[in-house]
Parts: structure tokens; C-alpha cells; sequence
């Protein structure tokens, strides 16, 4: 837990800055505290076997997550951004460079991808069991884990009778119930209505802030990236490459509506729409 | 863990607004009524039963079918029945006949079980037997009674014989596609919380495989009892016990289309209700807890 002070250091610092002033790009920045990475990508690329022989999808990838960072990956349609999360989570091999985490990394996808065959508090159950948690602790810690998500009492509940949040939610309690120290979230909440992303942004942010968790969290919704993010990387497209980095110094709680969210997002918006333009040219 | 950090303010509402986002949201299981049931489920076929009771009676009644070694009356077939029953011989043909039926099933299972593991993991055996299996279940099983009987005799054996060759290949078929119906979705969760390898297989893939493989077992069975059903009337022989083949091959021999009559609805019955009693209802509860069964 030594880990947290230069992390709410950061925060503050964050805080003093004019909100979302400008987007600072901290493309290059250095990290002082050398071993402190909950994920580290040094040179990444990844090819497949495509019909047109190796198809290059990922183009000497660099990046850092430093422990309880909230960073976003933000990209348009093949960025290669689902594929770096896989070599993230040890789900796939890069085909050069490193990937370094600190454990296996939690992952979380679009799909609640609960088990139908477990009730919302087994799935969580199931995951402190291959961790490797005494039976008799399972229990009160699978309820501790859905009251973070404010699912008290849905412990005995099938996934087929949970709304799409409450899925979600249930998911995440199972992820975090890895007690992994990185959080990989694969656009987890592009299938949900507007209201109840947004409500899950907040319980999101909450629960960073009070597990302080690191997150590497994907998506192309360049609002949600500015909402949740205490950075935003943005991906280039065919091949992913890292186009541009903007720290966000806005304080929380954030809404999207918010000023600084909106006038950071329209901006990084602009240049996404660059790099999607530049795809229209040959 | 849930201790709430007061440096970490929520908005006012967020709590409220979720409760009331998952009340709206959540699906309510409604639990049919008992009347309903009946009405739904039990009338129609009730309903049908009647109706081919009824045009039965009416070929006979009528004259249409005058020859009643052809075509007893439902009242006579009845009367054969009652009589079989009341000097205790209808209860030992059917058990013959079931627990003949049921043992060979379970023979199947330990051996179809294991088999249908094998070819869905492991991609040589899969090549290599896959197609055969999947071809073994469009051959009639009354095909393997002849070869069976000059290997194994007029036994017992000869009949299990005939009912693994049956029920083998559905089984393992059943738990195949279940396997392979399996969304890669539920591998990649189960790999990123740890369940690879053997515990992968144990709390994903057979989990996963379920509903297949129950399809499986419940086509095992109709498989089961159509091939035991072909080994008693081919190969009766008065050794063995006479169960429900035997009886409608006695029946044959003897022009008793009553009792021909007798042994084909019990045949039938003993299926429906092994099936309805059994695999049905295993199928159902599955299907259910999954939310995979829409009840209208």
C-alpha cells in the first residue's frame, strides 16, 4: 500500500491545474520510480496470418501503467486496442517486444461473460476458489464483494434474471475478487443504455479510488475515456500505434456534461477523427 | 474493503438511481399456475389420446376393419391387459425389459461419457473417429443383432451388446456438440480467473457442455430402448425372460393381435414415461436455472 502517497500526489497535482487546460501531452514522460509499473509494454508488435499474408495490427506499442493509474486506450475501429489488452491479460503473445505485469491481470469484457450456471455470488465464488481461498472464507467475502457493487442480497440470483448493469456489476465484483493489482477492461459498458453507463462510470471511479486499483481500461467513446481517465492514450489505426497521450488533471466526481470533460473530449475527438481521415486518403 | 473512504464523495444520487435503474430492469420469474399447467400441458395430449381412442373404437364399431385378428377392439387389447395384470405377469415383462434397458443405458454412459470427452479434446481421435460416430447413429441397431447374437449367443450380454452399440454413439455425440458449443467467450473468462487445463475442463467446458450433453443422454435412451426392443423380438428365445419384445413375438407367433397390440403400447408407454419421468425433467431444470427455457 506504500504504493498510494506519489499516486495521490499525482492526484493533487492534478487538481492545482486548470481542468482539462489545453490537454497537456506527456508523450515521453518519464517515470521516476522504476520498478513501481502495474503493466509495462516495451516495443510491442503483433501480426496475424492474414489472406494477404502477415497483416501487422500492432506497431511498436510503449507503455506504462503506473500502480493505482487510471489510463484509457482510445482508438477507432482496427487499432489493434482488444488485441493489446489480450497480450496484456496473457491471453496472447506479442510477436515482439515485452509485456510485464505484476500477476495475472483481471479482465473484463463487453460481455458480462458470467456463468450461467452459477448464481451472481458462485461466479464470484468460482474466482476466489481458483485463487486459491479457503472454502470457509469464500462466502462472507463473495457478499463483501457485491455490496462494493452495491448488489447486497443479489447473492443467490442467476445471471439471467440481472438487468445488463447489474451483470456488469456482478462482473466486476468477479474481477475484482482476483485481488490482481491491474484491472483490464475490455469496453465493458459499450453494450449498456446511456443512463446506466453513466451510473456505472461512477461506481467505477468509486471503486478505483477506494481499491486503488490500477486500470487499463479500452474503449472508442472518446467521452467515457475523458470521464473515467487519469490519462488518455490515443491508438493510430492499421497498424495501432501510440498517436498521442493527454494527462486529465479534472477533479472527480466528473460528469460528462462537465466543461472541462466536454472541451478535453471535443479536442481529443478532433484528432481521432485525423487519424480516422487519414485512412480515407489512399 | 467496503469501508467507505471519505475522501471518495459520491454523487448524492448514484445510489437511489441505481436501485431504481435495476428494480425497472430486473426480469420477474413468474411461476405458472398449477390450473394453468394443467389446461397448457396435460389437456392436449389428453385430448389427442381420446381422439385415436375414439377412431379406433369407430374402425371396429363401423365394420370399416371387420377382421379382428387384424384389428382387436381397444376394449379387448384393454381386457388382455387387465388380465396380464391381475395374474401378476405385466409388471415382470415390463421390468425385464426395463431394467434390461436402463443397466445397458448405464453401460453406455460410462463408456459413451469418456469416449465423447476424447474426440472433442483431443484433435487426432477426433479425425480419426468422429465421422464414424457421427455415422453409427443413422445405422439402424437392428443391423448389429445378427452379428451380435453369432458373437455373444442368446444371452443377456447379446442384448447390452446391441444397446451400447445403440446408445454409444449418441452419448458421445451429445457431449461433442456440447463441447463444441461451448462460446469461446466463457474459455477466455475462465482462463483470465485461472481455470486452464484440467480445471479449465472441470468448472468451464463440462459445465459449459451440460444442456449438450443431456440432449445426448435423453437421445441415448430413445436409442437405447428401440435397439433392446429390436435384440428381444429378433432373438427371443424363452431362457431369457419375457419382456416386452418377447411378448409381442409370442403374440405373433401365437396370431394374437391383442396381445401383439398389448406389447407395442406398453413398448411405447415405458419410453414416453422413462423419458417424461427421467430426462425430461433433468433437461428442464437445467435449461431453466440458465434461463435458456422460455415459458410463454
Amino acid at each position: 500500500m506504500a504504493t498510494t502517497t506519489p499516486i495521490a500526489e499525482t492526484r493533487t497535482a492534478g487538481q492545482g491545474e486548470t481542468p482539462g487546460a489545453d490537454g497537456t501531452v506527456t508523450a515521453g514522460k518519464t517515470v521516476t520510480a522504476a520498478a513501481a509499473h502495474a503493466a509495462r509494454i516495451e516495443h510491442v508488435s503483433k501480426s496475424f496470418a492474414g489472406p494477404a499474408g502477415q497483416q501487422l495490427v500492432l506497431d511498436d506499442i510503449s507503455l506504462d501503467v503506473a500502480p493505482g493509474e487510471f489510463v484509457t486506450l482510445l482508438g477507432a475501429s482496427g487499432c489493434g486496442k482488444s488485441t493489446l489488452l489480450n497480450l496484456v491479460a496473457g491471453l496472447d503473445r506479442p510477436t515482439a517486444g515485452t509485456v510485464t505485469t505484476d500477476g495475472r491481470p483481471a479482465l473484463m469484457f463487453q460481455e458480462h461473460a458470467l456463468f450461467p450456471w452459477l448464481s451472481a455470488g458462485k461466479n464470484i465464488e468460482l474466482a476466489l476458489k481458483l485463487r486459491g481461498v479457503p472454502k470457509s472464507e469464500r462466502r462472507g467475502k463473495a457478499e463483501e464483494l457485491l455490496e462494493l457493487v452495491r448488489l447486497k442480497g443479489a447473492y443467490g440470483k442467476r445471471v439471467h434474471e440481472l438487468s445488463g448493469g447489474m451483470r456488469q456489476r456482478v462482473a466486476m465484483a468477479r474481477a475484482l475478487a482476483q485481488e490482481s493489482q491491474l484491472l483490464l477492461m475490455d469496453e465493458p459498458f459499450a453494450a449498456l443504455d446511456a443512463i446506466t453507463r453513466d451510473v456505472l462510470h461512477d461506481e467505477l471511479t468509486r471503486i478505483w479510488r477506494e481499491t486503488k486499483l490500477s486500470v487499463l481500461f479500452v474503449t472508442h467513446n472518446v467521452g467515457e475515456a475523458v470521464r473515467l481517465a487519469e490519462r488518455v492514450v490515443l491508438l493510430s489505426s492499421r497498424p495501432g500505434r501510440v498517436a498521442r497521450e493527454w494527462t486529465v488533471g479534472i477533479p472527480h466526481p466528473r460528469r460528462i456534461e462537465d466543461t472541462a470533460v466536454a472541451e478535453l473530449s471535443v479536442e481529443i475527438t478532433e484528432e481521432l477523427r485525423g487519424e480516422i481521415r487519414r485512412h480515407g486518403q489512399h | 474493503m467496503a469501508s467507505t473512504d471519505p475522501s471518495v464523495q459520491d454523487r448524492p444520487d448514484i445510489a437511489g438511481l441505481e436501485a431504481g435503474l435495476d428494480a425497472l430492469e430486473s426480469r420477474q420469474e413468474t411461476r405458472t399456475l398449477f390450473r394453468q399447467t394443467l389446461v397448457e400441458k396435460v389437456l392436449p395430449p389428453t385430448v389427442a389420446v381420446l381422439l385415436v381412442l375414439a377412431i379406433w373404437q369407430g374402425l371396429v364399431s363401423f365394420g370399416i376393419v371387420d377382421d379382428p385378428t387384424k384389428l382387436p377392439a381397444p376394449a379387448v387389447v384393454w381386457e388382455v391387459v387387465r388380465q396380464a395384470w391381475l395374474q401378476g405377469d405385466l409388471l415382470g415383462y415390463i421390468w425385464t425389459s426395463v431394467s434390461r434397458g436402463l443397466l445397458g443405458f448405464c453401460f453406455a454412459l460410462i463408456i459413451g461419457t469418456p469416449l465423447g470427452l476424447l474426440v472433442a479434446r483431443v484433435k487426432f481421435v477426433r479425425a480419426a473417429i468422429g465421422p464414424i460416430l457421427s455415422g453409427l447413429q443413422s445405422l439402424p441397431s437392428v443391423a448389429w443383432v445378427p452379428p451380435a447374437v453369432v458373437w455373444l449367443g442368446l444371452n443377456n450380454s447379446m442384448m447390452y451388446a446391441v444397446i451400447l452399440l445403440g446408445a454409444v454413439p449418441s452419448i458421445a455425440n451429445g457431449l461433442v456438440s456440447g463441447v463444441d458449443q461451448v462460446p469461446p467467450l466463457f474459455l477466455r473468462a475462465g482462463r483470465t480467473l485461472g481455470a486452464t487445463g484440467l480445471k479449465g475442463t472441470w468448472h468451464i467446458v463440462a459445465p459449459a457442455a451440460l444442456p449438450g450433453y443431456l440432449a445426448g443422454l435423453k437421445q441415448g435412451w430413445a436409442f437405447s430402448w428401440r435397439s433392446l426392443m429390436a435384440a428381444e423380438i429378433i432373438a427371443s428365445f424363452p431362457d431369457l425372460g419375457v419382456g416386452l419384445g418377447q411378448l409381442l413375438e409370442n403374440g405373433r407367433n401365437a396370431s394374437d393381435m391383442a396381445m401383439v397390440f398389448e406389447a407395442i403400447l406398453l413398448i411405447l408407454i415405458v419410453g414416453i414415461a422413462i423419458d417424461l419421468l427421467i430426462f425430461s425433467p433433468l433437461e428442464r431444470w437445467v435449461l431453466r436455472s440458465r434461463g435458456l427455457l422460455v415459458t410463454y
